[in-house]
Formats: structure tokens, sequence, C-alpha cells
């Protein structure tokens, strides 16, 4: 009878709804954190939250996101209400301070910035340090395995134009500035060109490259590298240690026509309601034992010198661009916002990954 | 009773428009706004009116990606069919106490997580992976098929996720069916398939109809199955409008496109429901 | 019934089929949530020290939590509210804006309604937490389930409840005992989906959700672990989720099976 067995199901279910509402209210967590992190999911140490609430007595929270776009369009849209601290990339550090959405930095509770190196006092984003402090910082480059490929890739164009053997076992980087970079730093040009020409002839020759392709990957490329279905990738540094890890064959190179310098950094919202909390977090970050230990443990290079120096050398055999000095690292173009460039660079690879 | 049938139509309808009103028409007439106005030099809003963005937007390359997602959507709208509709049939004519269970074991999978269910795909998928593993040891291949990284894994990835839907939609039309009415047909000679045709096909236009439009816009809006099965290689309406927010940080045009979208899909849908009346019509004549 | 034997071995073996199409890749998730090493893309060995690690993982235990009671409070709203507008579009003759307005939800990108929301909700101040997500998973879900009802009441025969009204029932008692049972099918397919469509979302959870993990759904954290692939500790979430599901479905056919009979 349709009757009471509908009538049944729909008591039921109510029933059952309201009693996970119920259990999930009575279990609700704690009262909000006095800091709210929003980082990258495991580019911190595990530990690392429990141990700075240890030491200062501050409740922090982790929240994650997957890219700065993200992080950038929620905070753009919602004022950054309920964040403290982000972890961001140098280039949106330019784009959140413009827009008013940072904090600008009380260095008189940061003591200990006098850890990082010279150079990272001096960044082209944000010279002085006034809006962020650099968390890690690297270059990008090719990531291949040695027994695969021949010889050693030194170019871009071993990436772009590859030899045959390697066709159909690359992969590029997604994220506009850096599938761009590949192309406008094998060209000669600038990483931050705003030149339509020169952006132009970036973007043909990456359409070139895309027959050569297996896919564009942000995120498992060191993967595809260890179960042998790519050969050569594009990759940041630190994500080629995690594949080094697995395999040792794999290796790490920078271009010899160059590539660019990433930096990520931490930032306090200007919405923030406990900047005081948000700052004894960043200092706590810049100590050297627990900046090396996020070093040693996320496989990255950290601007902070004297924690650099803490790191055992054993480690820097394993993973060598780990090794890579501050003054190496500047040779490098560091990366800065575009401006009204941005839109040009967004269409130019929806061009690349719409063609066919 | 002109008062009762105005409060009747008021508790109807009011709680659903208000809703929709409230927290649909509001922020997005803000949001369709921006596209009036420019991009901010570092994202943003600039207040200056222009109609630039519509200007930009009638460029060949939108144009051809819109035309893409639609081919892609429409592939797997009718896959969908095609694969939905004998399930959904074979559910709603079963036993009662059935229905239910077997609706729910079809919805089941679909609990767990979109992108590990996408994963799993690429498991599957890969040259080195489980099907074609599988194809090379029964010997029926010789050479791995490229299955992943192209249009094939981006309609079975849609398919995958939407499937369910489909068969939803279908469902509830079907299971309204009146048995004796494709009885009577029998009855009065008409061979399987005609009864199919002419009885039982029409009579579940609106499932069919809602079904496929779930699948449709499901399908042109996603835009992390292009990205992870088709390895990034192809660019569909999702990536880029996700893009023109959030990459180019360009809401005013990202705005524009995206309305003009919407205004494109309100058509179809109406040429949509359109066609389902007349068909339903024309049976009803017949 | 379709009339003969063979007819049913044939839909049936296609819905088996199905089930092998949509089961296909969950049991390649299962098996791979009990892999030794941390990459798919080989087969170490067999080991249970993920489940493990999941277990001393709170993060992810929040997350599906925050995704249960989000999915659960936008479907229970929008199948009382898609129902009632389903029933009232059926009354009057939508014209074309009516139609596209309560077809709109379903039409708008994601991305566009995410930002849509945050920047409203920012502009009223409301607090942000997991009622804001279900407040705006909610409005996609009232069109889904509104459109699957709308099917069930296309041949509807309004004489039925004109008759009931003729003869003395209520409103209310009219829809409880001729309407409803009639359209329930309908409902329960729209919660279904409603149900479905909020425990997936990503988008517009995360743009409209508070900062920290009180308000982190489960798409949300796995969104941002895949970072390095899927390990098995992620496939063991999908696979405890499944086989709770799987458990409680069981349970409510033998509940319903007794309670019918």
């Amino acid at each position: 009878m349709a009757k009471p067995a509908s009538k049944g199901i729909i008591i039921g279910v109510v029933v059952v709804a309201a009693v996970i509402i119920a259990l999930g209210i009575a279990f609700w967590p704690k009262p909000p954190a006095k800091i709210v992190i929003s980082n990258w999911d495991g580019y911190m140490p595990a530990d690392l939250l429990e141990n700075f609430t240890k030491e200062t007595g501050i409740e922090a929270e982790h929240a994650v996101h997957a890219t700065n776009e993200e992080v950038m369009g929620k905070v753009t849209a919602g004022g950054g209400k309920g964040y403290d601290v982000l972890f961001v990339s140098g280039p949106f550090v330019e784009a959140l301070a413009n827009l008013g959405l940072i904090a600008e930095l009380d260095q008189g509770k940061l003591p200990n910035l006098a850890n990082l190196y010279p150079e990272a006092a001096n960044l082209a984003y944000d010279p002085g340090n006034r809006r962020s402090v650099p968390y890690a910082w690297g270059t990008t480059g090719l990531c291949y395995r040695s027994d695969l490929v021949e010889g050693t890739p030194s170019s871009w164009n071993d990436l772009l134009r590859p030899a045959d053997a390697l066709k159909g076992k690359i992969t590029m980087l997604a994220t506009d500035r850096w599938l761009m970079a590949a192309g406008l730093k094998a060209l000669g040009y600038s990483v931050n060109s705003t030149d339509a020409g020169q952006i132009a002839q970036a973007k043909d020759l990456l359409i070139e490259a895309k027959r050569s392709l297996l896919a564009y990957d942000d995120t498992t490329f060191y993967s595809k590298l260890v179960a042998g279905e790519a050969s050569l990738v594009q990759a940041w540094d630190g994500w080629c240690n995690y594949g080094i890890a697995e395999n040792p064959a794999i290796k790490f190179v920078v271009p010899t026509e160059g590539s660019d310098m990433w930096t990520d950094t931490m930032v306090v919202t200007a919405a923030s309601e406990n900047k005081d909390g948000a700052h004894a977090f960043i200092d706590y970050i810049l100590r050297p034992e627990v900046h090396a230990w996020v070093a040693e443990n996320i496989l990255y290079k950290v601007p902070n010198q004297k924690a650099m120096e803490r790191i055992d050398k054993a480690l820097f055999e394993t993973y060598p661009n780990m090794a890579m000095t501050p003054a190496d690292l500047m040779r490098q173009e560091q990366l800065r916002d575009l401006g009204e460039a941005q839109k040009d660079y967004t269409r130019a690879v929806t061009e690349i990954l719409a063609a066919q | 009773m002109a008062a009762a049938e105005r409060l009747r139509r008021l508790v109807l309808l009011g709680p659903g428009l208000g809703w929709l009103g409230l927290f649909l028409v509001v922020p997005c007439v803000v949001v369709f706004a921006y596209s009036f106005f420019e991009r901010g030099v570092y994202g943003g809003i600039d207040y200056v009116f222009t109609l630039d963005n519509y200007a930009r937007a009638a460029d060949a390359l939108y144009l051809s990606i819109f035309l893409k997602s639609a081919r892609i959507a429409a592939l797997t709208t009718f896959a969908a069919l095609l694969v939905g509709y004998p399930a959904a049939y074979l559910i709603a004519t079963g036993p009662k106490h059935r229905q239910l269970p077997l609706l729910i074991l079809v919805m089941l999978p679909f609990w767990s997580n979109y992108l590990i269910r996408t994963y799993a795909w690429i498991v599957l998928l890969n040259r080195e992976g489980l099907i074609n593993r599988a194809l090379t040891g029964l010997g029926w291949i010789e050479q791995p098929l490229p299955l992943l990284y192209n249009d094939f894994a981006i309609v079975v990835g849609l398919l995958y996720g939407y499937l369910p839907f489909m068969v939803l939609a279908l469902y509830s039309s079907i299971s309204r069916l009146n048995p004796e009415m494709r009885e009577a047909s029998a009855d009065l000679g008409a061979p399987a398939w005609r009864t199919f045709l002419r009885v039982t096909l029409p009579l579940t236009l609106p499932g069919i109809g809602a079904g496929s439009v779930f699948v449709f816009v499901l399908s042109i809006g996603n835009f992390i199955t292009p990205d992870l099965l088709g390895g990034g290689r192809s660019v569909m309406v999702g990536n880029l409008i996700y893009d023109q927010f959030l990459t180019a940080r360009d809401w005013p045009f990202g705005s524009s496109l995206a309305f003009l979208l919407i205004g494109v899909m309100l058509l179809l849908l109406f040429a949509q429901a359109w066609a389902v009346r007349r068909g339903q019509e024309a049976r009803a004549d017949a | 019934m379709p009339r003969t034997p063979v007819e049913r071995r044939w839909l049936a073996g296609h819905l088996g089929l199905v089930y092998l199409f949509l089961y296909g890749p969950i049991v390649v998730l299962i098996v791979l949530s009990f892999n030794k090493s941390g990459l798919p893309t080989a087969w170490t060995g067999f080991s249970t020290e993920w489940y493990g690690r999941l277990a001393a993982n709170p993060a992810i235990l929040a997350a599906a939590r925050n995704t249960l009671i989000v999915a659960v409070g936008s479907t229970l709203i929008a199948t009382a509210i898609g129902t009632l507008l389903a029933l009232g579009l059926e009354t009057v003759r939508p014209g074309p804006v009516l139609e596209g307005l309560v077809f709109a939800p379903m039409v708008i990108p994601d991305i566009v309604l995410a930002i849509a929301l945050l920047s409203f909700y920012a502009l009223l101040n409301v607090s942000l937490g997991l009622h804001s997500i279900i407040l705006s998973h909610a409005v996609f879900n009232i069109a889904f389930v509104c459109a699957v009802v709308r099917t069930r009441l296309k041949h509807f025969d309004k004489s039925i409840v004109e008759a009931s009204i003729d003869l003395g029932a209520g409103e209310v008692t009219t829809f409880f005992r001729i309407t409803l049972p009639v359209i329930f099918p309908g409902v329960l397919a729209g919660a279904l989906l409603a149900f479905t469509l909020s425990v997936d979302e990503f988008i517009i959870a995360y743009f409209t959700s508070g900062a920290g993990r009180a308000s982190t759904t489960f798409p949300m954290q796995i969104y941002a672990m895949i970072r390095f692939g899927v390990t098995p500790e992620i496939n063991a979430v999908a696979t405890i989720v499944l086989g709770v599901s799987f458990t409680l479905v069981l349970l409510s056919q033998r509940l319903n099976r007794d309670f019918v009979r």
C-alpha cells in the first residue's frame, strides 16, 4: 500500500535527519580558534600548529586551499573575513595589497625577520617585507628520469621541441604563469613580459609543443615520472624532490635560458581580528629550528639563513636542488603581478589549451 | 473562491520564489551588473560603464569553445539516454519493494567523492591501466589504446558522473505509467516496439526532457573532468568561465561570458520544454 | 511490466552492465585503499595502515561530518520547498519568465553563483559557516527537486483533487492523502538527487563557507588534498563512506519490509 509506506519513509527520513543534525550540533567543535591559517595541504609539517599552540598558548586552525587563485577569489569576494594568515605566492601579495585586503606588517613584532637571507629582505614583489614574509622559495625547471632520457636535458627546447623518443611522454604545468614562462624563456623573453608580440610568439611555440605532450598536469606529474608514464616534465623544484624520494633516478635541472623564481609568502589579512596572534605565528615560523624543520619536511628551500645552515648536509646530497644558493636563485627572474596584462596571459593560455 | 485560491498559490509558490528571489536573483543581478564595468588593474572592479566586455565575448575562440562543449555535452546526454532508459524502465516497472533499493544502489557510488572516482577512472583508462592490461592480456589488442587525456575520456567521465541523474528523472516519469495502457496496446495487436514507440515513449517525454536537461547542463559546466581526464588538453565552457573569474581575475568579462551562456542555455531549455509539450500534444491527438 | 521473460532478461542484463559500469571504479578505489604504496601506479602489497592513519586524521572526519550536515539540511529544505513550488507551477500556467527563473539555478555556472552569493553575504555582513553553505546549496537543489517532481505531475488528473475538496476534505488532508502518494516517487527521486548533488559540490561550498575546519566540507578537503594525487588514505575514506551508506540502505530495507508487512 503506497500510503503507509510513503508516510513511514518520510517520518523515518525526517527522524534520521533530525538525529544527525542534533548529533552534529552536540558534538560541535570547540569555540572558534584564535587564528585561522589558510595554506596548501601538506605544505606545513603536521605537528607545526600543535607545537605552536604549546609554545604560545594561541589556538590555531588550518584551513586548506588548493590554489592561489581560489583563496584570492574568496578573499576578494568576501573581504577575507575569518582568516588571519594566508599563504600566497608573490604576485598575489601585490594584488592583495593593492586591493587593500592585507595588513601592513608590524615588524616590531617580527624580531626573527633577522634570520632571513639578505636577498630575502628585498624581493621584487614586496621590497622590505612590509606586507609579507617569505616562507619558501625556489624555481621551476625540468624534472626527468635519467634512466629513460638520453643525455642530460639542459634547455627549455628539450621540453618544447623534444626528441622523438620523448614525444607523448612529456607533461607541462597548467598554471598560466608557469606554462607561459616556459615559452617566454625559451624565446629569451621575460617571464613578466607584457608585450603583446612576445606573448603571441610564446603562445605559438606552446601550441606547437602541445603536440608532443601527454597532458598538462600540476599535481600528479611526479607520480607519472615514477610510473614511467612520463619521462620529462616541467616541475617546481620541491615537487621534483617528491619524485626523487620515490625514485633516485629522477633528476632536476634548471634550463640554461633561465627560469622564474617564485616565492610563497605569509600575509596577514586586513580583516583579521587577531593580528597579534597572526604576527606571533609568522615569527614562530621564522625561528631557525622551526623553519629548518619545515624545509626538511616539505623538501623545499626556505629563505631563512639560520635555518638552512642547520640542515643536515646529507639531505642536500639526496636533493641537490635544495643546495641552490640564494645568489643562484636570484639570478632567475622573480615573478611579479602582471596588472592589466593578466587578461592577455589568460587569453593566450585559453588558446593554447583549446588548440587541437 | 478567489481568496482561497490566492492563498493556496501563495503557500505553494511563495517559499520557492522567495528563496530564489533572495538567494539567486539579487546576487546574480549584482554580478550581471559587473559585466558593464571594467576590470581594475589588480582584479576587482573599476566602476566605469562599458560595453567592451560583450564586444570581447563575440570572438571566434569563445564560440568554438562553447560549440565544443555543447558537442561533448550532447554526446554525453545521448549516451546517458541510451544507457539510462532501459535501466530506469526495468527499475520502474519492477516489483514495488525493489524499486527504492535499486535506485539507491544506482546513486550510492556518488556519495563517495567525485574527485576520488575520477582518479579511479585514471587508473582504469591509463595506457598501463587496468582496461588496457586486460585487453592486451586477452589478446584482443596489440598496442594499448589511447583511452585517456582525450575527448573519449571526457565523455566517459561525464557519462559516469551524470548517468544517475538521468536514471532518477526517467524513473520518476516511467513509474507514473499505467500498465493497462501498454496491455491495451498489445491486446490490439501492436508489436512490442510499436507499443514502446507510440505509447510508452511519448508518455515518458517529460522524464526524458528533464533528464536530458540535467545531464546536458551539468556536463557543459563541468571543469574538473576536462582537467583531469582530458589532461587539460581541451577547454570547455566551465574551465573558461572559471579561468576568467579566478585566474584572470576579470570579473566583468567572466560575468559577460557567463550571462551570455545562461541566455543561450535558457533558450535551449525553452526549446526543449516546447518540444516535450508538442510531443505530448501530438500523442494526445493521435 | 515487459511482457515476455525474454524481454525481462535482456533488460536485466542491461541493468547488470550498468551496475558494472557504475561500480567498476568503486571496486578499483576500494582495492587501492589497501595498497601499501602511496601512489596508485603500482601495487606493492596489502596493508591497512592507511585506515589507521585515517582514524588519526581529525580533519577528514570533521569534513565528512560537515558534508553530511550540509547535505541533509539543504535536501530537507529543498525537497519541501521544491515540491510545493512544483505543485504551484502546475496550477498556474507559468510564463517564460517564471520558467526561466525556476531553471536558472541549474544553468548558472557554479563559480558565478559562488562569487555572487559570497559577495551578497559579505554585503549583508552575514556570518559564514555551515549554515551559509546550507542556504546556498538549497538554491540549486530547489530547482532540481522542482524539475523532477514536475515530471510526475505532468499527467496528474486534477479532477481527483477537486473531487476530494468538493466532498469536504480540507486542503491539507487532500494533499497528504491524494496528492502526495501520487507524486511520492518523484519527491523521493528529487530528494535523492538533491542529496547527491550537495554531497559532491565543491565550488559553492568553498566560497560560501566560513574559514576554518568547522565549516570545511568533505569535497573541499579532498580537493585540497589532491595535491599529491589520491593516496590510499583518501580511498580509505571513500570506502568507509560507501560501506556506511550501503549498511544503512540494507538496514532500511530490512526495517521497511518489516514495517510494511
